[in-house]
């Protein structure tokens, strides 16, 4: 019987929750590298049981985890992220140039055919690849080098490199976003990019519709339709039909349409899910309800999923990466909050279950399904 | 032989408990302490400095016999006790909350 096993990062260490395909009883496993953070952790789509976590302290700096049986056992992989060749400066909150410093791997992306490749977004905004199972990591340089770097800046979190997306159908087509620089694309896999921002509107940016320099919060793909893309910006939900060429709006009916996580049903590329925040500087849900909105539609007409979810007085967060989807039908659906509870849903949404309470703020969820 | 006394996180990744005992080929200094203590445990290295620049990370200590080393040229000689292994070589996280 096939299973789930999701993979949690919370501010002060990993967990593991698994079930059945039933989805109801869950078992937690945890805390996993405790009193660490643990922005991300994912699995190889050709191996599940390899899995990358990325462990960082304000202290201890970053260390990269790897587990080769599903999350039991870990093994500590190499965590020198240089960058490669002159360094550069990025613009800087006062408005001066600022030079690239590491801070921690926000996001890893294990290939899609390769359980020894893998791709790490960092902070200061940079693309690492390792071909050695997480070793040896080597800058893919022609990102940060992009003639608009000089001008991408940190957002409140900093200047990170948290969505990288690589696309089934097209092998060497990558799509990354930056807060606060937007939207790139490679075709060459991860040589060259380009900036993939047109139709994007920031108020909050001289130009709201400049080519790079807004803060995109997370875009998402249904693996059977990779040209189309869906992003949750700071403001506004867009979509893309063609690849990220350009970009439309579909905020629709949301109560509000800042949020972070954006992410779409595992069979029907045209349902996606985001949890609407009060507004940029009241990072909790409004009127207190902690609402997912799905859309059948693929954006423009939404609806409120409430059942199981608390209704009042709920001013938790979702952040961008701790929201995933399982493969089963019908499709699972599971969300953390910074209030430490991780939420299930095993019918696309209609109703929710929390699987725990009480952890740790949750950074990121990550589904995998299993045979 | 030098005795080193690493935070706690520290210990449980380099998955040793208590001190750690190293031998130096030369003499004493806290970079030559590092670099021993690196080569001997490779996970660690990165969290005690910088793995490129060798700049001790901003919440990290270096106390001895009393004083705080941490702001001295790292090539400096480390004091008789410590180099002796009469008294350990401490590297403490900073009081910071959370």
């Amino acid at each position: 019987m096939s299973g789930i096993r999701l993979l949690v990062g919370t501010r002060k260490g990993g967990f593991v929750l698994t079930a059945d395909g039933t989805r109801e009883r869950w078992d937690v496993s945890g805390p996993h590298f405790g009193g660490w953070e643990l922005y991300h952790l994912k699995g190889s789509p050709a191996d599940p049981n390899r899995i990358y976590a990325s462990q960082s302290s304000g202290w201890f700096g970053q260390v990269i985890q790897r587990s080769s049986d599903g999350g039991k056992t870990w093994e500590t992989m190499g965590n020198k992220f240089e960058y490669e060749g002159a360094v550069g400066t990025h613009l800087w909150y006062d408005g001066t140039q600022r030079p690239w410093e590491f801070a921690r791997v926000w996001h890893l992306e294990p290939s899609l055919t390769d359980p020894d490749t893998v791709y790490a977004g960092i902070q200061d905004a940079a693309l690492f690849r390792s071909k050695d199972g997480g070793q040896t990591w080597q800058e893919l340089a022609g990102l940060r080098t992009h003639k608009s770097a000089p001008v991408w800046q940190p957002g409140a979190g900093g200047m990170c490199l948290h969505t990288i997306l690589l696309d089934p159908s097209h092998p060497g087509r990558i799509f990354i976003a930056i807060s606060a620089a937007g939207t790139f694309r490679s075709d060459d896999g991860g040589t060259t990019w380009r900036p993939m921002n047109r139709g994007l509107r920031s108020e909050q940016i001289p130009d709201p519709t400049a080519e790079v320099g807004h803060c995109v919060h997370r875009i998402a793909m249904h693996r059977a339709r990779p040209n189309v893309l869906f992003m949750q910006k700071h403001w506004d939900v867009m979509r893309s039909d063609d690849a990220g060429e350009s970009w439309r709006e579909v905020s629709g009916n949301l109560p509000t349409d800042f949020g972070f996580p954006i992410d779409v049903h595992a069979h029907e590329p045209e349902t996606i899910y985001v949890v609407p925040i009060k507004s940029d500087s009241e990072h909790y849900p409004p009127d207190g309800k902690l609402r997912v909105y799905r859309s059948r539609s693929g954006g423009q007409e939404w609806e409120a999923l409430t059942k199981g979810l608390p209704q009042a007085h709920c001013y938790v967060n979702v952040l961008r990466d701790a929201m995933a989807v399982d493969t089963l039908d019908p499709c699972g659906v599971y969300f953390g909050t910074t209030g430490g509870q991780v939420y299930g849903s095993s019918n696309g949404g209609d109703s929710w279950t929390p699987i725990v309470r009480d952890l740790p703020s949750v950074v990121s969820v990550e589904a995998q399904t299993l045979p | 032989m030098i005795r080193v006394v690493l935070p706690a996180h520290l210990r449980t990744l380099a998955r040793v408990d208590g001190e750690v005992k190293l031998e130096l080929g030369g003499p004493a200094t806290p970079d030559a302490v590092l670099e021993a203590l690196e080569t001997a445990y490779p996970t660690l290295r990165g969290t005690i400095r910088d793995q490129v620049t060798h700049r001790r990370r901003a919440f990290l200590r270096f106390f001895a016999c009393g004083e705080d080393l941490s702001h001295e040229p790292a090539d400096t000689p480390l004091p008789e006790a410590v180099a002796t292994g009469a008294e350990p070589f401490l590297i403490v996280g900073a009081m910071a909350g959370g």
